[in-house]
């Protein structure tokens, strides 16, 4: 019996109270691509940079082939052959590729030979793999897509057997996503070990061989990929079945109530960022806007809200010209028009993490009765509607005194959402609203964002996620570079020609 | 030629006033190319200076002087170390103590140890740095323009000078030539980059913070043991920071930064110039206007010609490891 390339047994980690792995037992097996899903905040990420040598575990014992070892930094682990690509990738963005690479294993004090050697010992590896990287780019002028090849170079060349992946998918275009898996089987036929950490039960019935399942810390299950299903998949995730699919009616498309003419946006470096976009939005409709992080999303959506200055063209919403280059309506102004926003950002524009629950859900309305008499709060009312609310919203835990950063990101979105879709606003912006929720809870803010349309809403919905905008949105428009590339009728739409559209080819 | 001969001194002292300044930026720049702000330059320079005046005086070798204003400049570079990079604290909070407790200790100790507030006893000419003569600087003086160079600009002056501009290559090498350099910049710009690289952060920041402080001391001892033959109170008289200023205006880069430096350092050795000088139409300025030239022109520029000074990315933020 050959023993597994990497074994853990009994790993614990706690982060103050909370414990994030608990009694976790994993084993690998040279040549395979293993596959690790759970929801976020399972624990996934921490159980592998314990393995990485980022973290140390509490107690708990970590075998590479057959034989102990201790882990006390990514040296170590390095050393020992494995490497990891992070979800949010370690890159020096103004350094070049061949320098992010030798970080740390320069070889020699002094820049000579060794860069030398190094550099033709790359362009070796490039070859094999097909990776058609330039040395000497700089970081921050490659794509993701790219950034992500340097990252599996960079652990190649550092000699890496076994190749962790968290998340790699989450920030790439389907054929991205198409290139970056040729990449990891070519890998594992050359003999290599792969563990692909996802929320994405997709991506394990697409790749992996053997899946392990977590939950709240602890590992639920483990079994080959092809005795299991997507559904087996999420119930063992989630622990009770969910509803993979979104049930929506048949579209009531009223009249256009809000409408973008030519509009153009800088963002803080002064970079035009939006570039002359025209759209319109009918009542009972969810527009959705699919991109690739950083094409133009986040402007657009932060000038619609009056948090970003107009730079040329207009905004109405019912026909009245609510903002331009010259005066543009504060957000304050906008939501008393009817205009919801929940930001893409929710830590830094949704929520004020320090703030008690409570507070978070009814500010912005703060100064209005019954809130608040006299500029003084009312916080008799306020809890009360606090905590009627958060029932409603299914917000976990019902604890309207609890600092909001102690909640789980699905259920800071909960808070967001209920505030925004309070006072039933005709014209609705999303970002991101389901970015690093779970499961369980994006199925909830789904059907909240369906019920909004069904009553009537204009939803504008941007979201990285194709699969999100494919299962929302009645009409799909495309950012790339600023621009609209493309508008589709979400009707037989397929996520590889929105993909196209989406990487600027099409 | 009266004209030429002004120009050589206004050179020469462009070159003295602006090398405690080289000395200082250098230091910020390993500090933050590192990640770590330094405001303390002030405080270090000034308590450089109080230590090469009294280690001079007591050891009667302004070298052993020098010598403890490392030991002590180091050290206080490690405080800082300790509450922004271990404790994670503020890092500009930790800055300002120091410069605060500096004032403090340096007037204080003076008083006690030589009965005047913030004053040393003069240092006789063992106990100082003197000027330094390059051979045949007087024989060649009066060959016309190569003489003025060689005897006027590059001769006559103090040990530090020569330092300072030496240290500006040395600085350019370590920083963009050597592996510790390209760590440096890395831990500056994404310490979890280093981190996962099998590098350990802390260690980096506080062996950068160490080279900050020999640094810094050079620009302390220059002032009380090489112009000046004693310390007198708060006699950095800003210095750390208009260093600063030079070192962001020269985008934390040593050449550009030298650049900056040596333009503050004309604005001062011009203003020395034109105090009492009647000008043209404008008639006599008044010399609080002019001894205001240098920080005018630091506010300026930092405010208006460096455009986006871009810093390194991970500045002022402590590194923390485990959410």
């Amino acid at each position: 019996m050959v023993s597994p390339i990497l074994e853990l047994t009994d790993i614990n980690k706690s982060f103050g109270h909370v414990q994030a792995n608990k009694n976790i037992n994993l084993k690998i097996n040279k040549g395979t691509i293993h596959g690790i899903i759970g929801e976020n905040g399972a624990g996934k990420s921490t159980l592998m940079s314990i393995v990485f040598g980022l973290y140390q575990a509490n107690s708990g014992s970590i075998k590479i082939n057959g034989k102990e070892i201790n882990l006390r930094s990514p040296r170590d682990s390095i050393i020992n052959g494995i490497g990891m690509v992070h979800q949010h990738f370690m890159l020096v963005e103004n350094f070049t590729v061949l320098e992010n690479i030798i970080l740390g294993f320069e070889g020699e004090t002094v820049f000579g030979e060794k860069l030398q050697k190094a550099k033709e010992d790359l362009e070796k590896l490039c070859q094999t793999y097909n990776f058609n990287i330039d040395l000497d780019a700089t970081i921050s002028d490659l794509s993701v897509g790219f950034r992500q090849r340097v990252e599996i170079l960079k652990s190649l060349y550092r000699g890496a057997e076994i190749l962790i992946l968290d998340e790699p998918t989450g920030v790439l275009t389907p054929q991205e996503v198409d290139e970056l898996f040729k990449i990891l089987r070519s890998l594992k036929d050359e003999g290599k070990t792969i563990v692909l950490i996802t929320h994405k039960l997709i991506e394990i019935m697409d790749l992996t061989s053997e899946v392990s399942v977590m939950r709240q810390g602890e590992m639920v299950g483990h079994t080959k990929t092809e005795d299991t299903s997507k559904e087996q998949l999420a119930e063992m995730m989630v622990g009770r079945s969910v509803l993979l699919r979104v049930d929506k009616k048949d579209i009531k498309k009223g009249e256009t109530i809000f409408k973008v003419n030519n509009l153009s946006v800088k963002d803080d470096l002064d970079v035009t960022r939006v570039k002359d976009v025209n759209l319109e939005i009918c009542s009972g409709e969810i527009l959705g806007i699919a991109g690739v992080t950083g094409n133009g999303q986040t402007e657009l959506l932060e000038a619609l809200s009056g948090i970003r200055k107009v730079e040329s063209g207009s905004i109405e919403l019912f026909g009245e010209k609510i903002s331009d280059q010259n005066n543009f309506l504060n957000p304050r102004m906008l939501k008393e028009k009817g205009l919801a926003h929940v930001p893409e950002d929710r830590q830094r524009m949704g929520l004020i993490s320090d703030f008690k629950a409570h507070e978070n859900l009814i500010f912005g309305y703060h100064d209005q009765e019954p809130y608040s008499k006299s500029a003084i709060l009312n916080n008799k009312e306020i809890t009360e509607y606090s905590n009627k609310v958060m029932q409603e919203y299914d917000v976990r835990p019902n604890s309207p005194n609890l600092i909001t950063s102690n909640f789980s990101g699905g259920n800071q979105q909960k808070i967001i959402l209920s505030r925004e879709l309070n006072e039933n606003p005709k014209v609705l912006l999303v970002g991101q609203p389901t970015r690093g929720v779970d499961i369980g809870a994006i199925e909830f803010i789904h059907q909240r964002l369906i019920d909004m349309r069904d009553k009537g809403a204009a939803i504008l919905l941007a979201s990285v996620e194709l699969d999100e905008i494919l299962s929302l949105s009645d009409r799909i428009i495309v950012m790339f570079d600023g621009k609209i590339v493309g508008e589709k009728e979400n009707k037989n739409v397929t996520d590889r020609e929105l993909g196209l559209l989406m990487a600027g080819v099409a | 030629m009266e004209f030429l001969s002004d120009i050589a001194s206004l050179i020469n002292s462009t070159l003295r006033i602006s090398t405690p300044l080289v000395f200082a930026a250098m230091a910020g720049i390993f500090a933050e190319r590192s990640g770590v702000i330094d405001f303390s330059l002030e405080g270090k320079m000034l308590m450089a200076a109080f230590v090469a005046a009294v280690g001079s005086y007591y050891l009667g070798n302004p070298w052993l002087g020098l010598l403890l204003a490392i030991i002590v400049c180091v050290c206080l570079s490690m405080l800082h170390g300790f509450a922004s990079v271990t404790h994670k604290g503020d890092q500009v909070v930790s800055c300002v103590a120091i410069n605060i407790l500096i004032i403090g200790l340096t007037t204080a100790l003076a008083a006690a140890w030589f009965g005047q507030a913030g004053l040393t006893p003069t240092l006789n000419e063992d106990q100082r740095f003197l000027e330094i003569h390059l051979p045949f600087a007087d024989a060649l003086r009066d060959i016309p323009v190569i003489g003025t160079l060689y005897s006027d600009i590059l001769s006559g002056h103090y040990v530090f000078v020569y330092l300072a501009y030496l240290s500006v290559p040395l600085v350019f090498w370590i920083v963009f030539k050597t592996s510790f350099g390209l760590r440096l910049r890395a831990v500056g710009e994404n310490p979890s980059a280093v981190d996962t690289a099998g590098i350990n952060v802390f260690t980096m920041r506080y062996k950068a913070l160490a080279i900050n402080g020999v640094l810094i001391a050079f620009a302390g001892a220059h002032l009380s043991t090489a112009v000046n033959a004693n310390f007198f109170r708060e006699m950095s008289a800003g210095r750390g920071y208009l260093a600063l200023a030079a070192m962001i205006f020269g985008k934390w880069h040593p050449k550009t930064a030298l650049i900056a430096c040596l333009l503050f350092g004309f604005t001062d050795a011009l203003q020395i110039r034109l105090q009492g000088v009647e000008l043209p139409v404008i008639g006599e300025i008044p010399v609080q206007l002019i001894q205001a030239l240098p920080y005018i022109l630091t506010v300026v520029l930092l405010a208006g010609f460096v455009g986006k000074a871009i810093a390194p990315n991970a500045i002022g933020q402590p590194y923390i490891k485990e959410r």
